[in-house]
């Protein structure tokens, strides 16, 4: 991996000798550029050297330098390593030219710079505020911004021991409530947000020479039963037909990053679960993975089996319990999920008795896993793998994929083209239903996934039925490499070194990516070396799957909207985080 | 494909469900409902048919790792008196990641240096994310993770600060909820006294 | 179940009839039929909603309480589970959703962050408890609360509705009860029943900037 970014450096830094300058910060790594270069720099990384998939963009606010930075990874489709392009401006007045028209993937992630950090994006073409709401005060994630439940830059607390005197945080604050205002606020001069901004966003058809219907805007969510948690989506109708469409989201937005600056690097294990509820396991490996690649530590045989194990046991779950909710969308109520939850219930029993929780495991630590899996779980597991979860998918499948309402509903609608779901910085099943063969556990390989014997299931049309039969096929897969897990685990050490609460990260920046279930989840941590991290960003799939929503749903019809966002297979801890 | 086979194979799979049902009450007779043999069978990876655990007359058992709100080990001493384990050195409190235990160190009244017994020591209830943190680097097992569940209450202000007495509970009541684990623990902490004593031994 | 806790004592029934005759008051028999068919409105926030549908499903099975659907539409639901954490962008909406509920109503709040802001109670957007704004009945503490320990908090609700009598509960008496007002988004949540104290705060805060030196933070 390191040998193809040096390959590339030197060709990048051949290219534009003047303009790039590699980050020689101990513990960084990649090319900074100036904010004026990045859109020349960017267009020829995409078009003349092949990294024509931009993965995250994301900014890091640097208060004792006064320097804000945004941070890009690219990568290609084809597999490799990432390119990490940086750019620096002022603090006080942040512009960065914005890579949307080039990389469209980049919409909703400039967005979120700009709402939680402040950083202006020239040209992006929609830049409101995405996970707070229009007129909120400040942007948080700005190291300077308090919060008004604010107790300390990090933890521990110093109030919590040897003095401990119990409290409630309203009690201490005047509103007895999370709530602070700009000095001299006056609430009844304020008019609060309309929706016009975001309503005059929309694209209308022109229909002047056509019969005089009107184009309605319609409202669903956040509390809709299609919208799998509190979704907002903003559709313009021509009669049924779909003209526009946009997300709305940020109504499950947590502060997970904020929280997770404040938390020690071991801290944020738990706090990861919540992110994607449904897989926790892979969200733990993730931010495993790039913690450990600051710290420089190998976790043992035994341990990246039953990584490997947990992750893919995961990867099952998420996608029947996605099939069944996509049939809950599709009008099948409940009785597919009721069949896909039983076999949720039975893996979640092997979670709940490895981890000790079903749903939020806390499992992983840095450099190994929590406990070790018990011989009768072991049992279970074996059963589960050889003869249960195979037997069950199949009669899903027969259950399912030839049901002609589940065909006509979902064959040719919602399409996404390969060369737009790359533009679109799709990932995960959305991405591979649209042909473009690209898994992160193959791409990249991490952990131990080089050793098993699996392959990528990719399909061609784009649509949702592709995006299903994706799902069946990676289930396989998962078994595939669970039943090869199962024959070769070890046995040994489960964790290396000793059990630490207070663990020692060097300075540096790291990016831990898995391809889980739901896409390619990374984990963007910076140390300064103190306890707990500088910057804790989160590259969630799902967020960023959403950018491609719109695309898929122009010109179908209102129904299929709801069945289309269930095929995204969005979980809106991990969007909103 | 013949239009309508799908939904009938859809119903055909129901259907076989359904039965199912019925050929594993025959099968299996009385001991299928309303026992732990039953219950143990309707979560295995061999059931088929009815899925439901009818709680509350019949409670899924959670094994033994399963992690709910924290509680307090004493041990019972001779006289039945509480005897916590917990030394109050903090580290549950320094661990926890959304920061929901609060300790009051013990000062010896007359030297005033800190006694190895917390004075006060609070949870959260309604903070705590059951994450496990807590019982899991307690170097005096002195935290553990409760296997109750059952808690929910009417009034949060006055029930979900949850204080030491509250959060005490006996080692007999570790040992029944986490065996293996409390075994485990009193074997370590056994050859350590040994080693201890052993140390001593020539010295004295 | 049902027959024997419904009858008063004191009424001697002859045996052969105790089958098909119960003599017990109104209060008695409304709660009964009540805590037998709550209906849950379909309403999941975040992690806990997951649990939520885990207990509506076939291995605990909430419809063996008589929640047999789960309703999407305020109108016809009369329970609130609040299953999840609750942000200030979504209290609104909340409110909103208990206003349009019909009378009788419950609200329980499942988990540590709809009971009072759970884990993420520190941050900026989340409400510390979903009971600053609307009145709850039940608490589930747990992150998140097992299937069963939701289920206890159904029964704890059941034996809530039990002890309820027609001449106190709010929804029978003679004024009819306010609707909540809805808050709104303004630099930060805004609660119309407190702009008196926002203003307050927020002049004495202005008054303090002017008097004192340059450089203090707003934020507390």
């Amino acid at each position: 991996m390191s040998e193809q970014v040096g390959v590339q450096s030197s060709s990048l830094t051949e290219r534009f000798p003047e303009i790039i300058l590699p980050d020689s910060r101990t513990g960084y790594s990649g090319f900074l550029v100036k904010p004026e270069n990045l859109v020349v720099v960017a267009q020829a990384l995409r078009d003349e050297m092949g990294y024509d998939y931009l993965s995250s963009v994301t900014g890091v606010d640097y208060l004792p330098e006064n320097k804000m930075e945004v941070v890009y990874h690219f990568y290609r489709t084809i597999g490799g390593g990432a390119l990490v392009l940086k750019t620096q401006v002022d603090r006080e007045n942040p512009v960065v030219p914005s890579l949307t028209p080039l990389f469209p993937g980049a919409e909703f992630q400039e967005r979120e710079a700009w709402d939680l950090l402040g950083i202006r994006f020239a040209n992006h073409p929609d830049l409101r505020r995405i996970l707070t709401w229009e007129g909120f005060h400040g942007h948080p994630l700005r190291k300077d911004w308090k919060e008004p439940f604010f107790e300390e830059e990090a933890k521990p607390f110093k109030s919590r021991w040897p003095e401990g005197h119990v409290y409630r945080a309203e009690d201490k604050n005047p509103f007895h409530d999370n709530l602070q205002y700009p000095a001299g606020f006056d609430p009844e001069q304020w008019s609060p947000e309309t929706d016009e901004l975001l309503y005059a966003g929309l694209k209308r058809v022109d229909k002047s020479d056509d019969l005089l219907t009107e184009q309605v805007v319609v409202n669903l969510g956040p509390q809709h039963p299609s919208t799998h948690g509190v979704f907002r989506m903003v559709v313009v109708l021509d009669g049924e037909t779909v003209v526009d469409l946009k997300p709305i989201m940020g109504y499950l937005h947590r502060n997970h990053e904020k929280i997770g600056e404040r938390n020690t690097f071991l801290q944020n294990m738990p706090f990861t679960d919540r992110l994607d509820y449904v897989c926790s396991m892979s969200n733990n490996f993730g931010y495993a993975l790039a913690v450990e690649k600051l710290m420089g530590i190998q976790p043992p045989e035994r341990a990246e089996y039953i990584r490997v194990m947990m992750a893919e046991l995961t990867r099952f779950l998420n996608h029947i319990f996605s099939i069944g909710f996509l049939l809950n969308d599709l009008g099948a109520f409940f009785t597919p999920m009721l069949y896909a939850l039983e076999e949720r219930e039975l893996i979640l029993d092997v979670f709940e008795a490895v981890s000790g929780s079903r749903m939020m495991c806390n499992y992983f630590r840095f450099g190994g896993v929590a406990r070790d899996i018990p011989v009768e779980v072991m049992e279970k597991i074996r059963k589960l793998v050889f003869d249960r979860l195979p037997r069950k998918l199949d009669e899903m499948d027969y259950f399912i994929t030839n049901n002609e309402i589940v065909r006509g509903r979902c064959e040719g609608v919602g399409v996404l083209t390969a060369e737009r779901a790359i533009a679109l910085s799709a990932s995960g099943p959305v991405l591979r239903a649209s042909g473009v063969a690209y898994d992160v556990r193959r791409a990249d390989p991490y952990s131990i996934y080089d050793r098993f014997e699996f392959d990528i299931p990719v399909r061609y049309n784009g649509d949702i039925y592709d995006r299903y039969l994706l799902r069946l096929e990676e289930m396989r897969q998962s078994l595939r490499i669970l039943r090869q897990v199962l024959k070769d685990i070890p046995d040994g050490p489960i964790l290396s070194g000793k059990p630490q609460y207070q663990v020692r990260v060097p300075a540096g920046e790291s990016y831990g990516r898995v391809e889980g279930p739901k896409g390619e989840l990374g984990f963007y941590v910076v140390s300064n070396g103190k306890p707990n991290p500088w910057r804790y960003h989160v590259r969630a799939p799902t967020f960023i799957n959403l950018t491609s929503l719109a695309e898929m749903c122009r010109g179908q019809k209102i129904a299929d909207v709801v069945t289309i966002l269930g095929s995204i297979d969005i979980v809106l801890g991990e969007v909103d985080r | 494909m013949i239009t309508g086979s799908g939904i009938l194979r859809g119903l055909w799979t129901t259907f076989r469900h359904f039965i199912k049902t019925y050929l594993e009450d025959l099968r299996s007779g009385k001991k299928r409902y309303f026992t732990t043999e039953g219950i143990e069978l309707r979560r295995s990876p061999d059931v088929e048919g009815i899925f439901t655990i009818q709680y509350p007359e019949e409670k899924l058992p959670v094994p033994e790792e399963f992690r709910y709100i924290p509680f307090l080990v004493y041990d019972e001493g001779d006289n039945g008196e509480k005897e916590i384990r917990c030394t109050s050195c903090g580290i549950c409190a320094k661990v926890c990641p959304p920061q929901c235990i609060w300790i009051v160190r013990t000062n010896d009244p007359v030297t005033g240096k800190p006694i190895p017994q917390p004075k006060e020591f609070y949870i959260d209830v309604d903070i705590c994310m059951n994450c496990g943190f807590c019982a899991e680097f307690c170097p005096f097992d002195a935290i553990k993770m409760d296997h109750d569940y059952e808690i929910a209450s009417y009034d949060r202000f006055k029930e979900h600060i949850f204080d030491l007495e509250r959060l005490s509970k006996p080692a007999s009541y570790y040992a029944q909820i986490r065996p293996t684990n409390f075994m485990r623990e009193e074997a370590a902490r056994a050859e350590k006294e040994a080693q201890k004593a052993a140390a001593r031994k020539p010295a004295s | 179940m049902g027959t024997e806790s419904l009858n008063s004592p004191g009424y001697d029934i002859p045996p052969e009839m105790q089958s098909q005759v119960a003599i017990t008051t109104l209060d008695k028999i409304y709660n009964w039929s009540r805590k037998n068919s709550l209906w849950p409105m379909m309403f999941g926030l975040a992690c806990c909603a997951i649990e939520m549908i885990g207990t509506a499903a076939s291995r605990f099975d909430f419809s063996r309480f008589g929640m047999e659907v789960m309703r999407p539409s305020p109108r016809q639901a009369d329970l609130m589970i609040v299953s999840g954490t609750v942000t200030k962008k979504m209290i609104p909406q909340i409110v909103r959703l208990y206003n349009q509920m019909p009378e009788p109503r419950y609200v329980i709040a499942m988990g540590a962050c709809a009971s009072g802001g759970g884990p993420f109670k520190e941050g900026y957007t989340v409400v510390a408890g979903v009971d600053k704004f609307i009145p709850v009945d039940v608490y589930i503490p747990g992150c998140p609360p097992t299937p069963q320990a939701l289920l206890h908090g159904f029964i704890t609700l059941m034996k809530k509705i039990e002890t309820q009598s027609l001449r106190s509960v709010p929804w029978y008496q003679k004024t009819p009860g306010e609707p909540i007002p809805i808050p709104i988004l303004g630099p930060d949540l805004m609660d119309p029943r407190k702009f008196d104290l926002i203003k307050q705060v927020c002049s004495q805060r202005e008054e303090q900037r002017n008097t004192e030196p340059e450089g203090e933070s707003t934020h507390e």
